[in-house]
């Protein structure tokens, strides 16, 4: 066919950031993705709680200190992550650096805090079916802090590189911290599912 | 935001030839093994994908075949029962998993860039990934199979048989694990047609003017998002039963066997309006161009289409109508199911209306579509009859729910899928299969299908049940079992056939030119097959059928940088231009990636510490695909 140019696209900037760009919308759609399977473990754990004749099967309640210092962390994370995000909307690269250092040791910190939520469960995964949802419950939630530790300390290495100064890469940096606050939303229904709705 | 005179060469300096030369170079894969397998371009990725899903459907075929074989006669000795077990157990699954739904997002990962008139699919790497996982896949099943280690659960699994107590060995695994990586590719998919047809379309291309087929992919990846972490969390529990001692599945120790069947079938459902809502968009496009008018009722058709993808989860319950459940739970899904024929009807009568209104040319494509319409149309009555609960208790585990699910899945999903590939072949291949051929493709698997398929209605409701491996002479299902095995030759010679056709004519057929049926859609567009870049420049669109509005001219953007691969990006809603984004170049660590995800989804049958150390590679492999490598894309 022949062509006959209709529109200039010259002066339209070389990268979207925000809701202009894919990874923003793949992002988006990633977390739709987890979010159900994070959404189909706690029915998971309410339908075999609906069986159970008591709840927890055969075990006291969890131990709140671990898992409540847990959620007070990753609450606290989100003021500097919030921060990183609005930096990288200003492509402020000396603050971002500094943002990347302090969101690498939050997504860290909390895999040792989780390490004692496991045994204040007071169950084994092979005990019984409380102890199994519970364990893959936890387990779902940590890989996905572990995931996104890395994913910082990889973006961090990557801000302090030739290759950090690009708008493309500081849109990376926001996409990232759009993800940590899925994180941390996620576990806020499943703490109180964890803690919470055994103690009721 | 940055100036293009210094950043790099723009398509407006080049004439016609030059511009050409540029954007070739700039978009094509590298030559040799590997750049094949190294190539980020959705059209090369897209036919492989369809080429290996029809190499599972012929696998698959060969399978029934081998079943039609051991009960054409009672008491046959052809086949054993623990190898039949085997059979129907992979003939599900590989029709289901490797064939239909990735045949219809290999479909969509071909057409939908095309369509809505980009360069490439959104996250160009991630498809790559998800060729080689879905391939990963396939092969782990079918070696499996071969050395006499296939599943033999059945396609649905059910525990306890395929639990730790029944399911002894690692049948049971292979088919879990298999599960994983075929979701696993259909995310990725789903996620990249989201993007695409959310911020790829052609400027212009408001919601309103999306074509249906692209609706209809759009609406499917929706329905993979939200139905797929289902399967994926209920066959990770199966394996961690099996191989750690949980006990998700374990009524002694408070787990439960319906777990498994709910968590199955909120994906199983959908998914089978994942296989369908693609056919119905291959069939709206179909009926367009060959009665050469708009499909009738373009919103009542995409309502359609959202309304059956929303209440395809409100509908699971009615595969377990006979596993005890609440009465009125039951009621309440029998209900749902009887809704859901209403937006299928609506969506016919649209059809119907296209047909009457307009002039139609019967060439393949369109028999097709003519005998979806007669076939599904029966798949759908007996689909109301079984969404009653006493029908489908006197029914349920006989051959009528055989007979009833091959009229739905082969007529609502194969027949279309058929059409689709007479239809788009040219644009896939640069040329035409055989008219000649094709109808006697249509006749042979038209005729074969109704008599093979059938009959099954009256076996069932003579007792048969499915899945097994012989019959006692006694039983009166001899005569019929025998017919059903003679015309399945018939539906075996039609696909032969086609296979025929398809192969011969990708070598020898006639070439084809841009728009050889005349259609109204972007794809037509460009040459076929298209340029690896498909469109020297972005069109712009100002109408629903941009090719019927002026069939001469094509309206394009210009301003795209020809030295670095670049698309527009547009707004959700009215699709105005937003950005040029870059588009990653081609990358060989998708393939290591997913082979590492291999190595530690196989090894993770055998040993849970395989996450721990199986993630290693993973990790690396995704930081050496992420890591910027000073490519043009790279930059700003």
């Amino acid at each position: 066919m022949k062509e006959n140019i209709v529109l200039d696209l010259r002066e339209l900037p070389a990268d979207g950031l925000g809701t202009a760009s894919p990874s923003w919308w793949g992002t988006l759609a990633f977390m739709l993705i987890e979010g159900t399977g994070f959404a189909l473990s706690i029915v998971i754990y309410l339908y075999l709680m609906s069986l159970a004749p008591r709840w927890p099967l055969g075990v006291p309640p969890p131990n709140l200190a671990a898992g409540t210092a847990l959620t007070a962390l990753l609450m606290a994370s989100l003021v500097p992550n919030i921060l990183i995000a609005r930096w990288a909307r200003e492509q402020d690269l000396r603050k971002v650096r500094l943002g990347l250092i302090v969101m690498a040791v939050l997504g860290i910190v909390p895999l040792i805090l989780r390490a004692f939520e496991f045994p204040a469960m007071h169950v084994k995964w092979d005990q019984n079916a409380y102890g199994s949802i519970v364990w893959v419950m936890l387990g779902l939630h940590t890989s996905h802090i572990l995931t996104d530790a890395i994913e910082t300390l990889v973006l961090t290495c990557l801000m302090f590189s030739r290759h950090g100064d690009t708008p493309r890469r500081f849109g990376d940096v926001s996409d990232n911290a759009m993800y940590w606050n899925f994180v941390v939303a996620t576990w806020l229904p499943m703490y109180a599912c964890l803690y919470w709705i055994p103690r009721l | 935001m940055t100036d293009l005179g210094k950043a790099g060469l723009a398509d407006t300096a080049l004439s016609n030839t030059e511009l050409r030369r540029a954007l070739a170079s700039t978009w094509s894969a590298q030559p040799g093994l590997w750049g094949a397998l190294s190539t980020v371009d959705h059209k090369v990725i897209g036919r492989r994908y369809v080429a290996t899903a029809f190499v599972f459907l012929a696998l698959g075929g060969v399978l029934s075949l081998l079943m039609r074989l051991q009960l054409s006669q009672p008491e046959a000795r052809f086949i054993g029962p623990d190898r039949y077990n085997q059979i129907f157990t992979m003939h599900g699954s590989n029709m289901m998993f490797l064939f239909a739904v990735p045949v219809m997002q290999a479909m969509a990962v071909y057409l939908v860039p095309l369509m809505v008139g980009t360069r490439n699919i959104a996250f160009p790497r991630l498809n790559a990934f998800s060729y080689w996982i879905y391939l990963a896949g396939g092969l782990l099943l079918w070696i499996a199979f071969v050395v006499d280690t296939g599943p033999d659960v059945g396609w649905f699994a059910y525990v306890p048989l395929s639990g730790p107590q029944y399911g002894i060995g690692k049948r049971a695994d292979i088919w879990a694990q298999m599960i994983t990586f075929t979701e696993l590719s259909a995310l990725a998919i789903a996620v990249e047609i989201v993007v695409t047809v959310f911020k790829q379309r052609a400027p212009g291309m408001s919601l309103d003017r999306i074509p249906l087929f692209v609706w209809s992919m759009l609406v499917t990846s929706f329905l993979i998002i939200l139905a797929m972490p289902a399967i994926m969390i209920a066959s990770t529990s199966l394996i961690l039963d099996r191989l750690v001692g949980t006990h998700f599945f374990n009524p002694a120790e408070g787990g439960d066997v319906l777990l498994w069947q709910h968590l199955f079938w909120f994906f199983g459902h959908p998914e089978v309006y994942i296989i369908f809502l693609p056919a119905v968009g291959m069939v709206s496009t179909i009926v367009a161009t060959f009665t050469g008018r708009p499909v009738f009722g373009y919103l009542a058709m995409v309502m359609a289409l959202v309304a059956t993808g929303v209440l395809a989860f409100g509908l699971w319950v009615h595969h377990m109508f006979v596993a005890g459940l609440p009465r009125l739970g039951e009621s309440f899904f029998t209900a749902s199911s009887m809704a859901i024929a209403v937006p299928a009807g609506l969506q016919i009568f649209c059809w119907l209306a296209t047909i009457w209104a307009g002039k139609p040319i019967f060439k393949t494509p369109f028999l097709f579509v003519i005998g979806f319409i007669v076939i599904f149309v029966l798949g759908g009555l007996t689909g109301v009859m079984v969404a009653s609960v006493p029908f489908d208790t006197q029914v349920h585990d006989t051959y009528f729910v055989v007979a009833h699910f091959h009229y739905v899945l082969v007529g609502g999903a194969v027949f279309p899928l058929l059409g689709a590939i007479y239809y788009w072949f040219p644009k896939l291949t640069g040329r035409m299969m055989s008219e000649a051929l094709g109808r006697w493709v249509f006749g042979l698997i038209f005729v074969g299908f109704n008599l093979t398929f059938f009959p099954m209605h009256i076996l069932g409701l003579e007792g048969m049940p499915r899945r097994i491996y012989t019959y006692q002479p006694e039983m009166p299902w001899a005569g019929l079992n025998m017919f059903v095995s003679l015309s399945a030759i018939v539906l075996a010679a039609g696909f032969a056939l086609f296979f025929f056709d398809a192969i011969r004519s990708a070598r020898w057929g006639a070439v084809a030119g841009a728009n050889p049926w005349g259609a109204s859609t972007l794809e037509w567009a460009t040459a076929s097959p298209p340029h690896p870049y498909n469109f020297a420049m972005p069109p712009v669109v100002s109408s629903r059928e941009p090719l019927w509005a002026d069939a001469v001219t094509l309206p394009v953007a210009a301003g795209l940088r020809v030295d670095r691969r670049e698309v527009v990006i547009t707004s959700v809603v009215e699709g105005t231009p937003q950005a040029r984004e870059a588009s990653v170049g081609h990358s060989i660590w998708p393939l290591w990636a997913a082979l590492a995800t291999t190595l530690a989804l196989i090894w993770s049958i055998f040993s849970p510490w395989a996450v721990v150390w199986g993630s290693i590679p993973i990790a690396v492999s995704l930081i050496g695909w992420f890591w910027p490598k000073g490519a043009p894309e790279d930059e700003s």
